[in-house]
């Protein structure tokens, strides 16, 4: 029980957080588009956790991560459409898939890329991206469900708050456990200093590849689920902007915050679909004007984020367990 | 006979792409030669230098001389801006800031620029002041569009040869590349410096910009882009930081690319650059010409 012991204050919020957001789906008060958002901001948060595992914790900058998303949401809008699941019970088995898809290729992708440090790592999970984004549009070549360019359509709808936020719940308590683990010890280690993790005797290679393969594999998960919620993809939703998106709730929570990364994914889409409503269609484009200053402002402000390295108590993932 | 004079075709258009490339090229490996830094924002200076162009032709229809003059100072002067108010306050910042302050600046400059009131998101056709014609020679079609090209490229690069190799101002930005700390204490003007390096990298990217206008009269705020990207990687092939290594790579990867689209399928050229970037940094990382100033 020391597990649930020592995770007993993220249970309490948690149990709290989702039976105020069912209560609020039941209410009628909800629009099917506001539930989507909802949906949406936490799928984001798993995504841009992998993010902060492999840059916040790690320091390994990627402009990739919006590629293993997209692997994720197609491998798992293949597997429901070869083997016909609409519910949410076997569709845990494929969710899981995916995000082994995911990891398995960030795995093998780590081998050649992970060795780059900083702007060249950059270059490399940039043209990874690319890369992806190629292979997407043309995926209809090799498998004709994909749709390639077309767009993948047709994909049951079986992403609902009942199995968003137990996954969401799980697999920020897996990465908050690993992150107190030795593993996640030696990450940070590697952040502030390799030379000085390795002459440590920390197998930083090893290290890097095990970070980067865990940040992929939470990126599938949250493609998958993304996938069974808008109900189509497109090769288009996977491209270089949307790994900004991922990069900038990392860097606006705080490198090295699981809390911080929480908050900003819930205020990001919130302020991005928030907008839509607010402002006229006109002025809509106005918001990616002002996005790219804010991350300039940002950082000349807080370089490292606003919780850098800081967890709030709320959740309770701020002590070792 | 035909196949080989297809295969020499393509190659004449590659090396005009690759020719664009090189240019863009340069920018990159001249700034990261003396700043240590990925300038995101560079293809979007080239895009910009592209809609002056536009805008000295299809407006004012200004003579041919000048429409180089201008893109070339509204470049350069784009270029020391971005240097002044976003990477010059971070120098001392760690390097992962500045290169997402970089990432900031390009994707500002592409949505302020594709704001209606400025260039607006449209496809827009790239006027060319002359008219196009072709020269056939033994076995290809030489169009006297690639002929000012290959001619404005090469006078560019031998321009930029004395000024990095035989000019005052080169010999301080190769001493800056070497040791800055040292080059300061040798009397070297760092913070001029450079501004000036960003100044002759962005005014190549300029005259690419020109050039790309001519071959491929479609012009767009988001253009920039995957051009930036490929001249990027067309740098590191090279040997980051060597200026004819930024040549050499650029007309590689232009090959590749139109060879890609030649022979297998045009929708695969873009995913065949990550290819060879992970071969590069597989097999060679330091570039074709060796010496990488930073150890990866």
């Amino acid at each position: 029980m020391t597990l649930l012991g020592s995770a007993r204050r993220l249970f309490i919020v948690s149990a709290m957080a989702y039976l105020l957001l069912k209560g609020f789906f039941l209410s009628g008060f909800a629009t099917e588009y506001l539930q989507q958002i909802i949906l949406y901001a936490l799928i984001v948060i798993i995504a841009s956790l992998g993010l902060n595992v492999i840059y916040g914790y790690t320091g390994q900058f990627s402009l990739g991560q919006a590629a293993f998303y997209g692997i994720g949401a197609y491998t798992s809008a293949y597997l429901t459409h070869v083997f016909s699941v609409g519910s949410a019970l076997p569709f845990l088995p494929i969710l899981l898939v995916s995000g082994i898809m995911s990891a398995l290729i960030g795995y093998l992708i780590g081998f050649p890329i992970l060795r780059l440090r900083d702007d060249f790592l950059a270059i490399a999970t940039l043209g990874f991206g690319i890369f992806v984004r190629v292979f997407l549009d043309n995926s209809d070549r090799l498998i004709d469900a994909l749709g390639g360019a077309r767009g993948f359509v047709g994909i049951p709808r079986i992403t609902s708050l009942d199995l968003v936020f137990p996954v969401v719940f799980i697999l920020v308590l897996v990465t908050r456990n690993v992150i107190f683990s030795k593993y996640g010890l030696f990450w940070q280690c590697i952040k502030d200093d390799e030379l000085a993790s390795s002459a440590f005797g920390i197998n930083t290679g090893r290290m890097k590849s095990m970070a980067f393969t865990y940040g992929c594999f939470l990126a599938g998960i949250a493609g998958g689920l993304y996938a069974h919620l808008y109900t189509f993809l497109h090769p288009s939703n996977f491209d270089f902007l949307k790994s900004i998106d991922f990069l900038i709730i990392v860097i606006v929570g705080g490198m090295g915050s699981i809390t911080g990364t929480i908050m900003a994914g819930l205020v990001w889409v919130g302020f991005i679909e928030g907008l839509r409503i607010v402002l006229p269609t006109r002025l809509l484009e106005y918001r990616w004007v002002f996005i790219p200053l804010f991350l300039i402002i940002l950082m000349f402000w807080k370089p490292y984020g606003l919780m850098a390295n800081k967890e709030s108590k709320l959740l309770g993932i701020d002590k070792a367990p | 006979m035909e196949y080989f004079s297809y295969t020499l075709q393509q190659l004449i258009n590659g090396l005009q792409l690759g020719a664009v490339y090189a240019l863009i090229a340069l920018g990159y490996t001249m700034v990261y030669g003396v700043l240590r830094l990925i300038n995101f924002a560079h293809g979007d200076i080239f895009m910009f230098g592209t809609f002056i162009a536009y805008f000295c032709i299809a407006r004012w229809h200004l003579p041919i001389y000048l429409v180089f003059v201008i893109t070339i100072g509204a470049s350069a002067a784009l270029g020391v801006l971005v240097e002044k108010i976003a990477y010059k306050p971070l120098r001392a910042a760690p390097r992962i800031s500045l290169l997402i302050t970089a990432v900031g600046v390009s994707l500002f400059l592409e949505y302020f620029l594709s704001l209606n009131a400025m260039f607006t998101p449209n496809y827009i056709a790239f006027p060319r002041p002359f008219d196009v014609a072709g020269y056939d020679l033994w076995l290809v079609t030489i169009t006297n569009i690639q002929l000012i090209i290959f001619s404005v490229t090469a006078a560019s690069l031998f321009l930029l040869y004395l000024l990095v190799y035989r000019s005052k101002h080169g010999r301080a930005m190769r001493a800056l590349s070497h040791d800055q700390e040292t080059a300061s204490l040798m009397g070297v003007n760092v913070d001029a410096t450079i501004s000036f390096t960003f100044a002759v990298g962005t005014g190549c990217a300029g005259v690419g910009g020109i050039l790309y206008g001519f071959a491929y009269p479609q012009i767009n705020v988001f253009m920039g882009i995957m051009p930036g990207i490929k001249s990027f990687i067309a740098a590191v092939l090279g040997g980051i930081g060597l200026v004819h290594g930024a040549v050499l790579g650029g007309l590689i990867i232009g090959v590749s690319e139109v060879f890609v689209s030649a022979y297998l399928s045009s929708t695969f050229r873009d995913g065949f650059i990550f290819i060879i970037l992970i071969l590069v940094l597989l097999f060679r990382p330091n570039g074709i010409f060796g010496r990488r100033i930073e150890k990866v």
